[in-house]
This record gives structure tokens, sequence and C-alpha cells, in this order.
């Protein structure tokens, strides 16, 4: 079926002119990029999701960008009319000693996270190369069930775990290994506060990295790697050399990925605020916005605040967006 | 190390004789697999046990690492007990809009995906860094506007409106890994296709989705759950009582009590973990290696 198709489509045997022409093989691969011009049918499939991206999310963007140049509060939202105010709500947040606390915080927090999610990623997926597969099949299965609690559950669990009376860690600390943490507080203390926040997100964003990379990994081709090992290539050089300008762009992918989620991060901080710890020093963007919209009903300056959020990945993002739009020429 | 940096003539032997650092190495490797299946796996083992005990054990003197008392009642709590916001209907909520935005943002990302791959047109590069934009934006930001649009019309505290929302959310996430999977499938397959008389939408459907079987169980079990993980906009938009979804159900149950009620609280955690638990279990292997053709096929 398939044959009658490719031969019909490239150039048949047969007399050219004067000449005789051999059957063209398909250049099958290649092939791949071919585009068609579609008129209307491209842009017929698309309108279901344009459609729905337009109205949830252009939309309320659109509004959101208009309202953070407005007074818009809580009279706002009942109807008053919101005066138009320039460029004052982000004036008001970059003279706050608050806004730029939680910045440095969220992006120290998304460095340390994001770091340590990669590295530890890509070790994981690097041992389970070279595991037998009983063992690799273990570390997989764990792996999954990290990844698959939700973000929600596992900050409740991890929360009980570091309780202040009963949590296991304070126990195991105390009774098995001898240190003082009875009634030790975790989540009082800002900085002990992010060391479980951290644990908490990096241990759920870890399993994406390590399953990714070790798929990736599989597909790095087997007989490079021998001739460098042949060739007297250390493991750390063959990895820098040869398999991570292999796997590239899916470092980059998974990387960018994490720096999204994790100068985003919501659910953990705010349910972990919920079990303890002291929202003012603790808040990162995502919160602080919640907090400065919904709970203050300062819905201007959370939208400013979401604008300058906003530019900020992007411009983190930069490289790897124009990147694949050159890709796609 | 040793091992690795070898001679010609050890790599002839290596497979069939084991020496005796590369024995030691595979000790060593298979100890640091252990350990890591450890940290994975201790919080859900420690979820599931706590959820077994009755609280006078877990708030004793002692901790206990395995449940002596085992118990079903914090289960039965949390399923029966009527004097809070119910645990059925949460779930039944958080099913619907689940299966309902994994099947539409389905359909709607492989039609995208078949567009941008599939076709040249103007503004498709547009269409792409759309995407990419989209999913910068801090869900969080733009959740006045969100509860405004919803609000206006009527579809605050229904199963439509927070569909609407959340496949809007995964839409960008779904069609940007689908896209790779489509780009998978080659374009002769359907021309074939269609010199053997199928339309090319009939091609489409008859031999492009068929072969993306894979594409579409990963990005489906994203959308899954995204849409079954979501805390926040569920809590501003569907608030009221019998149109929460679990997590928010869950969050109430933690507030509800004065006293925290741990066994309660492990308990409705280990019934949320469950279905995305099992749904990781059977389609892992095909999931990481769908992310990576994803992404690799850019």
């Amino acid at each position: 079926m398939t044959t009658i198709g490719k031969t019909a489509v490239t150039v048949p045997s047969g007399v050219d002119g004067e000449h005789i022409v051999a059957p063209t093989p398909t250049p099958a691969p290649a092939n791949r990029r071919r585009r068609r011009q579609g008129r209307l049918t491209p842009y017929m499939l698309l309108v279901p999701s344009l459609v729905i991206l337009a109205v949830v999310v252009g939309w309320p963007l659109i509004q959101l960008f208009i309202m953070s140049f407005q007074e818009y509060g809580r009279a706002q939202v009942f109807g008053a009319p919101a005066p138009f105010v320039g460029f004052d709500n982000y004036v008001e947040i970059l003279n706050d000693g608050k806004f730029w606390n939680v910045l440095i915080r969220s992006l120290l927090f998304c460095l340390v996270a994001v770091t340590l999610t990669m590295v530890l990623g890509t070790l994981i997926a690097l041992l389970m190369t070279k595991l037998s597969k009983f063992f690799r099949l273990l570390v997989s299965v764990g792996l999954l069930l990290a990844w698959a609690m939700p973000a929600l559950t596992a900050t409740i669990v991890w929360g009980w775990m570091f309780d202040t009376s009963h949590g296991v860690v304070n126990y195991v600390f105390t009774e098995l290994l001898g240190l003082d943490y009875i009634g030790h507080s975790w989540l009082i203390d800002p900085l002990s506060f992010y060391l479980v926040l951290t644990i908490i997100v990096v241990w759920g964003a870890v399993p994406f990295v390590a399953l990714t990379v070790y798929a990736g990994l599989t597909q790095v081709p087997e007989e490079v790697i021998e001739a460098a090992q042949l060739d007297g290539a250390s493991g750390f050089k063959r990895f820098t050399l040869i398999v991570f300008p292999y796997l590239r762009s899916i470092f980059l992918v998974v990387f960018i990925l994490q720096v999204i989620w994790d100068l985003r991060v919501f659910t953990q901080v705010f349910a972990l605020q919920g079990i303890g710890g002291i929202r003012e020093q603790t808040s990162t963007l995502g919160v602080y916005i919640y907090q400065t919209s919904l709970a203050n009903g300062e819905y201007g300056t959370g939208g400013a605040i979401a604008v300058i959020t906003v530019i900020i990945l992007m411009a983190i993002s930069f490289y790897y967006v124009r990147q694949t739009i050159k890709e796609e020429v | 190390m040793s091992a690795t940096t070898a001679t010609p003539a050890r790599v002839i032997s290596r497979k069939r004789v084991v020496s005796a650092p590369k024995r030691v190495l595979s000790t060593v490797l298979s100890t640091a697999a252990v350990g890591i299946f450890i940290l994975s796996v201790f919080p859900v083992y420690w979820m599931v046990q706590t959820s077994f005990q009755p609280t006078s054990d877990i708030i004793g003197s002692r901790v206990q690492f395995w449940p002596e008392n085992f118990t079903l009642r914090n289960y039965n709590t949390v399923l029966f007990d009527t004097t809070r916001s119910e645990f059925l209907p949460a779930l039944g909520n958080s099913l619907m809009v689940t299966i309902i935005v994994v099947i539409v943002a389905l359909i709607f990302a492989f039609l995208a995906s078949l567009a941008v791959t599939r076709f040249r047109f103007k503004s498709r590069k547009g269409f792409i860094l759309a995407i990419l934009i989209v999913q910068m934006i801090p869900g969080e930001a733009m959740i006045v506007a969100t509860y405004r649009l919803l609000d206006g019309w009527s579809l605050l505290n229904t199963i439509a409106g927070l569909s609407i929302v959340y496949i809007a959310t995964v839409l960008p996430f779904t069609i940007w890994t689908l896209r790779g999977f489509v780009d998978g499938v080659p374009i002769d397959l359907e021309e074939a296709g269609m010199i053997d008389g199928l339309s090319r939408a009939g091609a489409f459907w008859k031999i492009t989705f068929p072969l993306l079987a894979p594409g579409l169980v990963a990005t489906g079990v994203f959308a899954f759950i995204q849409a079954w993980n979501e805390f926040l906009l569920a809590l501003v938009v569907n608030s009221r009582p019998e149109m929460m979804t679990l997590p928010v159900w869950l969050r109430t149950f933690q507030i509800a009590n004065g006293t925290t009620n741990w066994g309660g609280i492990m308990a409705g955690s280990t019934l949320m973990a469950i279905p995305v638990i099992i749904f990781f279990l059977i389609v892992q292997g095909r999931m990481s290696s769908g992310l990576v053709s994803g992404a690799v096929k850019g």
C-alpha cells in the first residue's frame, strides 16, 4: 500500500525526454520538514485552541495589563470606576522594600532548587544507565511514586514529617542520632522553612528530570561513547564532551521548564505556610501576588507585580525562545 | 574509574569476566539505587502508614514506623463523616473536571499540532511563540480577571467553568508536547493514504492518529495531573462546598478542625494520590520517552 504511494509521489522510473531515468529512492527522514501550503485548513485546525486561549488567557491577560495601570481595589470590584494612574503601581512596587525581598528570595530559591534538581536528576539518570535491570526498575518505580504525588499532598506529608512535636524527622534526629531536636520547630525560622520547602520541591521535581534525561541517554549511540572510552576519555569528559552536547536540547527544555515552575512556585509555599511559618518572611512571587491581589484587595498593584514577573520569566527564557523560533524557520 | 579507562585487551574481555573493581563499583551503584528508592518512597510510605494509625498513636509519645494498632477509622471519617464537607462529591467533581479536560485538551491539541507540523502558513511562528509565552504567565496573576470572566457567564461554581479554565491552562503544554509526536509520524504515510483514496482528514484520522497513541498517552497524563492537582483556581472559582474539587476539600479538612486531625488528612491525601499513582504506573515507560521525542523534535 505504502510503496504504491511512495513511487507515485517521487520521480518514477521511465523516460524523461531523451534520458532513461532510474527510480529515485525516497529520502525518507529529510522529507519530514516538508510542509504543505494549506489554504484555510491550518487555520480551521487552530480555531478551537485559539478561541479558548484567546478567551480564557488572552482576555484576562489584557485586563490584567490594563489593571496594572489603574487604581483597582475592592471598590472597583464592586463597580466603581477605575481611574488610570499611569505607572504609579509600578513605581510603588519598585520603591517597596518588601517586593525586593520577595523578588530576591524567589530568584535565590529558584537558583538553588533548579541547580539541585538538574544536578541530582542528571546524576540519577546516569546512574540508571549503569544499573542492572532489577535495580533500574526499583529506581524508576520510586521516582514515579514521588512524581505522582500531588504537590499539595506532598507538602502536607512533608509538613507532617517535619512536625514539631510528632514529626518523624525530629524523632529520628533525637532518638536515633542522639541530637537534641525535641520540639524543634522547622517552619518558624525562614531559613529552615526554605530548607524544608527546597526538599519538597526538589523531591517532587527530580523524577521528571531524571526520567527525561535517562530516556534521552538511551538514545545516545553507544558506539560514540565506546570510541571515546577507547581514546581514554574519563567519565566526566565523556559526559561534558559527548553526552551533554548530544542531549543539549533536552537539557534546555527541562531547564527552562524548571525555571518557570520554580520561579512561579505557589502551592507548596502556600500550603507550607498554612502548616506553619511566617508569611511575611517566606512568600515567593506567586504567593505575594495572591496576597496583594486577593487577600489585600489591591488588584492594580498585584497586576503590576504579575506583569513584572512575566517580564522576568521572559527575559530568563529569551535565549531558549529565540533558539526555538530560529529552528522553526 | 580504573575499570572504565581500560586497555583494549580488557575491553575485549569486559563482557565475560567481571573484574574485582567492577564488582565493587556495581555494589556501590546498587546501594545508591536502593538509597534513591528509599528517599523517593519514604514520604509516600509515611503518608499511608500514618493513615492506618489511631489518633492516640499518631500523637503519642513514641513515633511508630509501622501501624501497631491498625485501624480504618481515619478512612471511615474521611469517607462518611458528613459533619464537614464531603469527600465523595469532591471526588465526583474532580473526576468530571479531569475527564473533560483530558478529552477536550487532547482533541484541541491534536488539531493544533497538525496545523503547526503539517502546514506552512502565515503567523505559524507567531502561534508557536504565543504558546511558549503563555506558559510563563503565573495563574495567580490572572485569577481576578478569570473570576470576573466566569462570573459574567454565570459559570462560577460549575464543572463547565472550571473545565474551560483548566483546558486553556493545559493546552499550551499539550500542544507543545504533541507536536513533537506528530512530527515523528512521516508525512509520506499520510500522502500514501491519500493516494489510496482517503481524504486529507481521513488520512489524519486513520493513519496519523493511531500512530500517535504513545504521544497522546504522555500528553494526556500531563493534562490529567494538572487538572487533578490544581488547587488555587479551584479554591477561588468553585468555593461552594458542593462544587469543591479534591485539593480544595483536603484543605478545608485541615482547617475545619481546631487541632489538626493528622490521621484524617493522611487518609484523605492517600485517597487523592491513589488515582494519580495508578495512572503513572500504567503508562510509566511511554511517558518519559514521549517527553524526549517531544523535546528533541523541537
